[in-house]
């Protein structure tokens, strides 16, 4: 297959050869849960249960509300502690709603919905409404809800299911790992997705540093017309969706765009393989694989870890720490972010935990930008890092943002390739929420101009319906005045007042 | 551990600036090697008083300033600027024209700006341009080759006193091959003629030959600059557009002129050519971030180094070029920026291609 070149792109060390060979194993049930009620993008899910019920496995505990949001469910049988504030897995470590589970031990299901026997032939609403019951998201870290994405079929017209094998971040192997073990799941996931979408082709995109998997599932598709498994370069950020669309099919989503209106859609392997679970067996979303890795911890593995599990169990599971940890990071190296604590839990869009030494990290001090140009060559998203960075340490956001800061993916190329390690992407994240909040400002101040307009008019309204009110009084009352005898004028008066 | 929240990547390169700028000298030191050995002991305390001067004037303007002195020195980059300064001097000059050229790279060109990747101009060629417009006598006093522990070559003693006592000796001065064609298009010689008495090519090329350190050790210095291509430090671009820019305009003139005008291969070998374009021009400070913009500032570079070669008053117009071209950076890189993923050059949304029917 012909493939198309990305803009830019870094070759960081892959480091992925510590838990590559690595198969996944079970973490053994800790002894509590921590279930947070938002695990994906939009609304948090409506709580269900309360401190002392008994949970059987997969049974739902906080129901999607709104139109996107996703449910969640028990990852095994036991007891709710409580429904409380715990940390969440966030850099700001703010306490977030969190269901607390004992488990029990039995690890018993619950009833689950009837498994859809034939899915090529099942009603596609029922589907939907499957995948949407079993609180499926996007786990390659966008977490959105994957029910809401599947609706995407009827609005737009689809050509291809992009499944995304790509993994292109260091150290992270989860996807390498369950592309390896469980490809026929992963194939039949991505079918069925790409039935309900309604998309004729799927191609999986996998980088070539990843060749047991391209193995495996070229092997898993063959029986499929259909499906096609693409290996592309290994650069990072090739797993990013926009890029690996333009690298498979070159076609270049324009700005502000959802890649469907250029006709594909893209979904991680581990989030087919959960769509799945839902269609086949009515199981839902309550357990995901989580690479542990980096120089700190003794063993590393690819771990299938329940839902809430803390990020202490895993690392405890992986024999500790080896050496102190310099930095602790939630999801990959490039675009992970920085782990509040330990105490954190695993959720559905966590796909790697790192504990990483100060020779991985290598952090420097910033020192002055020597003007190498090279931000400026690796940007897969063609901006200009050296001359946005200057303006946001100037504070003038406004010309960072004509320099199209508002595009940029956050994927760490600038500030990986930079000689001087100034933290680049810190400034555009920063010049991305400033942006926001003024733009938030903005609205916020033109609704209330809107409204103090609007008001200004009813008021005016009021006072014009008054005068003419009156005006139409005064000739009746004279009229009234002159004909009738003056004990009459109060009875007019009181007959104004009615009409008033 | 380090909890403070700062946003990712939480890896990197191994690049840093210091290594960026050891790595730039290490290209340098062959051809320095070399030069030492054509000129002598003069050309070495030259060379040792002017990165000298550099790095003591930047601790002075780093104190000034109440930056740490230790930590900004150890980039190297004033020992670069110095490095480059002394190869761009000719070799036998007197110690204070080190000095001063140091003063006017370091304090004036850089430091005045607001010190590392702030200045608009290359400090190195500010140091010589300043020395060359004041003191053009002793700035084109060029000698002819007097290798180290050659009969007639200077020993430690005289060099003191050619470098600290002035004391240049009358006999040796010699013109850049440059130089000799532009006096004798003066005097009414065609170049054809006059051409017969420059260095022939292979000299050239080698460096045996009048000029500065720098001017004198192409073929070295072409090595040094394929090495920090390697290394991935420079790209082609800046180098093979100042070339080509040159070579093209010398070369399509020459032919409707030989008498009048140079050969393209002649402006190549001569002077800084291969300097200029390997190790000035491609000064990331002062050059463009983008390629299609260092294609551009080379192309000018070029085409300026042989209209001021050709006609101006100097003989050598690297210096000139590359500073005028420094002073059009910043709007070349206004104009030469990537188009973002996603948008047209003018930044607009692409359109959403339609479907045929």
């Amino acid at each position: 297959m012909k493939l198309f070149s990305i803009r830019g792109g870094v070759h960081p060390e892959y480091r992925k050869e510590q838990t590559s060979e690595k198969a996944i194993v079970a973490l053994p049930m800790p002894r509590l849960l921590y279930i947070p009620l938002q695990q994906h993008v939009g609304a948090p899910a409506e709580v269900l249960v309360a401190g002392g019920d008994l949970v059987k496995k997969g049974q739902m505990i906080a129901r999607s509300q709104g139109t996107i949001s996703a449910s969640q469910h028990a990852p095994t049988s036991g007891r709710i502690v409580s429904v409380t504030d715990v940390a969440a897995p966030h850099p700001s470590g703010l306490p977030q709603t969190t269901i607390i589970l004992e488990p029990d031990g039995k690890d018993e299901w619950a009833e689950l919905p009837e498994p859809i026997a034939d899915p090529f032939a099942a009603d596609l609403q029922l589907i939907r409404e499957r995948v949407a019951r079993a609180g499926v998201v996007g786990m390659g870290g966008a977490v959105f809800p994957a029910a809401v994405k599947l609706n995407l079929g009827t609005q737009y017209k689809l050509e291809i299911l992009l499944v995304n094998g790509a993994e292109c971040e260091p150290y992270i192997t989860c996807d390498d790992r369950v592309m390896r073990e469980y490809a026929d799941e992963v194939i039949d996931g991505a079918r069925i997705v790409a039935r309900v979408m309604g998309a004729p082709r799927v191609v999986v995109g996998i980088e070539l540093n990843k060749p047991q998997a391209i193995e495996a599932m070229t092997k898993a598709a063959a029986p499929f017309a259909e499906v096609e498994v693409v290996g592309v370069p290994a650069l990072y950020p090739m797993g990013y969706a926009h890029e690996l669309i333009l690298a498979i099919t070159g076609r270049e989503t324009p700005a502000g765009k959802r890649t469907a209106e250029v006709g594909v859609v893209a979904y991680n392997v581990a989030t087919v393989r959960a769509v799945h679970h839902a269609v086949r067996f009515g199981r839902p979303l309550i357990t995901r694989v989580v690479t542990v890795s980096g120089g700190a911890i003794r063993e590393p593995k690819n771990i299938l870890s329940p839902i809430g599990a803390r990020v202490a169990d895993l690392i405890e599971f992986c024999g500790g720490f080896s050496a102190p940890p310099a930095r602790l990071v939630n999801g990959g190296p490039m675009m992970g972010e920085p782990l509040p604590s330990l105490e954190v839990p695993v959720v559905k869009g966590t796909a790697g935990i790192l504990a990483l030494t100060a020779e991985e990290t290598n952090a420097q001090a910033a020192s002055p930008c020597i003007r190498c140009g090279s931000c400026v060559t690796i940007c897969p998203g063609g901006l200009s890092p050296v001359e946005m960075a200057a303006f946001i340490r100037k504070d003038n956001l406004e010309a960072a943002a004509r320099l199209g800061v508002m595009d940029c993916i956050s994927c760490g190329s600038c500030s990986w390739v930079c000689p001087s390690h100034i933290p680049l992407v810190h400034y555009f994240n920063y010049a991305k929420g400033a942006l926001n909040d003024q733009e938030r400002e903005r609205r916020k101040s033109e609704r209330v101009k809107t409204l103090a307009e609007v008001r200004v008019i009813r008021v005016e309204k009021v006072a014009e319906a008054k005068r003419a009110a009156m005006a139409a009084r005064k000739p009746a009352a004279a009229t009234a005045a002159a004909d009738a005898p003056p004990g009459n004028a109060t009875a007019s008066t009181a007959e104004e007042k009615t009409n008033a | 551990m380090n909890i403070a929240t700062t946003s990712g990547p939480f890896t990197h390169a191994s690049s840093t600036v210091q290594k960026t700028m050891v790595t730039v000298l290490l290209a340098l030191i062959p051809a320095t090697a070399f030069d030492f050995y054509l000129f002598g002991w003069p050309a070495i305390l030259l060379f040792t008083v002017t990165v000298g001067s550099c790095m003591a004037v930047e601790a002075a303007c780093l104190a000034l300033a109440d930056q740490p002195v230790k930590a900004v020195l150890g980039d190297y980059s004033a020992v670069l600027t110095g490095w480059l300064l002394a190869m761009s001097l000719p070799p036998w000059a007197p110690w204070w024209v080190g000095v001063l050229a140091a003063v006017f790279a370091i304090a004036l060109a850089k430091h005045a700006f607001g010190g590392l990747g702030q200045n608009v101009f290359n400090p190195a060629m500010v140091g010589r341009t300043v020395l060359l417009v004041s003191f053009p006598v002793v700035m084109t006093a060029w000698v002819v080759p007097h290798p180290l522990f050659s009969s007639g070559a200077p020993g430690l003693a005289d060099a003191i006193a050619i470098t600290f006592g002035s004391h240049m000796p009358d006999t040796v001065s010699a013109a850049s091959a440059l130089g000799y064609v532009k006096t004798e298009l003066s005097r009414g010689i065609p170049v054809t003629q006059s051409m017969a008495q420059v260095p022939d090519l292979m000299d050239m090329v080698l460096g045996y030959r009048a000029g500065s350190l720098g001017e004198t050790s192409a073929i070295l210095i072409l090595a040094g600059g394929l090495f920090l291509m390697a290394k991935r430090i420079i790209s082609w671009h800046i180098p093979l557009s100042v070339m080509g820019g040159l070579f093209l305009m010398a070369a399509v003139f020459h032919a409707v002129d030989p008498a009048r005008f140079t050969s393209g291969t002649f402006h190549l070998m001569s002077g800084a050519t291969f300097l200029g374009a390997f190790f000035i021009a491609t000064d990331y400070v002062t050059s463009p971030v983008s390629k299609k913009g260092q294609l551009i500032f080379g192309i000018g570079c070029g085409v300026l180094i042989w209209i001021i070669r050709t006609f101006a008053g100097y003989p050598e117009g690297m210096a000139f070029a590359v500073l005028l071209m420094n002073g059009l950076t910043p709007i070349i890189d206004q104009y030469t920026r990537p188009r973002m993923f996603g948008r047209n050059r003018k930044g607009e949304p692409l359109p959403l291609v339609k479907e045929k029917p």
